[in-house]
């Protein structure tokens, strides 16, 4: 089949496009909107090799939530980015050098790298034809690989705690509304009752 | 795998005639409407004033916080699709776990409900 190859070629030069303008754009609005079109790509890739579930979540968290989030953070931190960015096209000679190093290491890493060959029998078994894809993960995870299961809730909890004590401040003096408060007042607690002596008034005012 | 990617085809022709109906509504007015261009067109109307400074300033953290909290019950409810897909065959070990995730992310909705993260002030 061809349209297969055609879709790759298709996802995999907007993919790598929009990876570039992220860092080659002069509004980091724009950047985070290129960004988005990166996620949405190499999702079309994961769709390309089968894994559809992997595809989908992407789409959902990265491009309905990681993205929102950098749009805030990129909103939020009010620094000049195109004056920020001025150089960087300046100093892309030396970055590139610094990564072709970097990217000549991990090929030598990966070039020793032996894998067992009990893992590649293990890794290239197909999945049953009659299995879906979200199904297969489902049947493994939640029993086979419960640990890893529980830990991610774990680290779901602690970011939960960990954003909330990082960033919630409370305004003082502000009222908020107690319903049960309300409920509890009663006429004895509300409300006072006196005698005032004529063309006197109260000396101290209430409470 | 192929079955999987002939399943998609529907999406491809949608997104296809999306894209063919933006561009068309985009670029159609460029040809076809009336253009008498002019700098007052532009300019601000009688009731309306002109824009002080940059749209872009600093908000508030807690739209941040509120964004986070989202995307942590977000990947929640991932979890939860193929659990549900695979109900059937997990048996009571994977029903259990499912639960115990549950139950630690419930933890953690209550803390924020009693911080009142949840609040606007």
């Amino acid at each position: 089949m061809i349209f297969p190859a055609l879709f790759f070629y298709l996802f995999a030069v907007l993919c790598v496009g929009s990876a570039f303008m992220v860092i080659a754009a002069r509004n980091p609005v724009h950047s985070v909107l290129f960004l988005i079109l990166a996620f949405v790509n190499a999702s079309g890739l994961f769709l390309l090799m089968g894994a559809e579930f992997l595809a989908m979540i992407l789409v959902v968290v990265y491009v309905g939530a990681v993205a929102v989030l950098f749009l805030f953070v990129v909103m939020m931190l009010d620094v000049d980015f195109a004056e920020l960015k001025q150089g960087f096209l300046q100093y892309l000679p030396v970055g590139a050098l610094v990564a072709a190093i970097l990217l000549a290491e991990l090929m030598m890493v990966g070039g020793a790298w032996v894998i067992n060959p009990a893992v590649v029998k293990a890794v290239v078994a197909p999945i049953p034809g009659n299995v879906t894809n979200t199904e297969a993960l489902g049947l493994v995870l939640y029993t086979r690989y419960i640990h890893y299961f529980q830990l991610a809730g774990i680290v779901l909890l602690v970011a939960m705690i960990g954003a909330i004590v990082l960033t919630l401040r409370h305004k003082p003096n502000i009222k908020r509304q107690s319903i049960p408060d309300q409920v509890a007042r009663t006429k004895a607690t509300a409300m006072e009752v006196r005698k005032v002596a004529s063309g006197q008034g109260l000396k101290e005012t209430a409470q | 795998m192929n079955g999987i990617l002939t399943s998609y085809l529907p999406l491809v022709i949608f997104i296809a005639i999306a894209t063919v109906i933006g561009l068309v509504l985009l670029i159609v007015p460029f040809i076809v409407a009336f253009q008498q261009p002019d700098p007052e067109k532009l300019s601000a109307y009688e009731c309306g004033f002109d824009a002080f400074d940059d749209a872009r300033m600093k908000f508030d953290v807690r739209f941040y916080l509120v964004a986070i909290l989202f995307i942590i019950f977000d990947l929640e409810v991932s979890f939860l699709f193929p659990w549900a897909v695979a109900f059937g065959k997990l048996g009571t070990a994977g029903f259990w776990s499912m639960m115990v995730f549950l139950g630690v992310l419930t933890i953690g909705f209550i803390y924020e409900w009693k911080k009142g993260a949840l609040e606007w002030d």
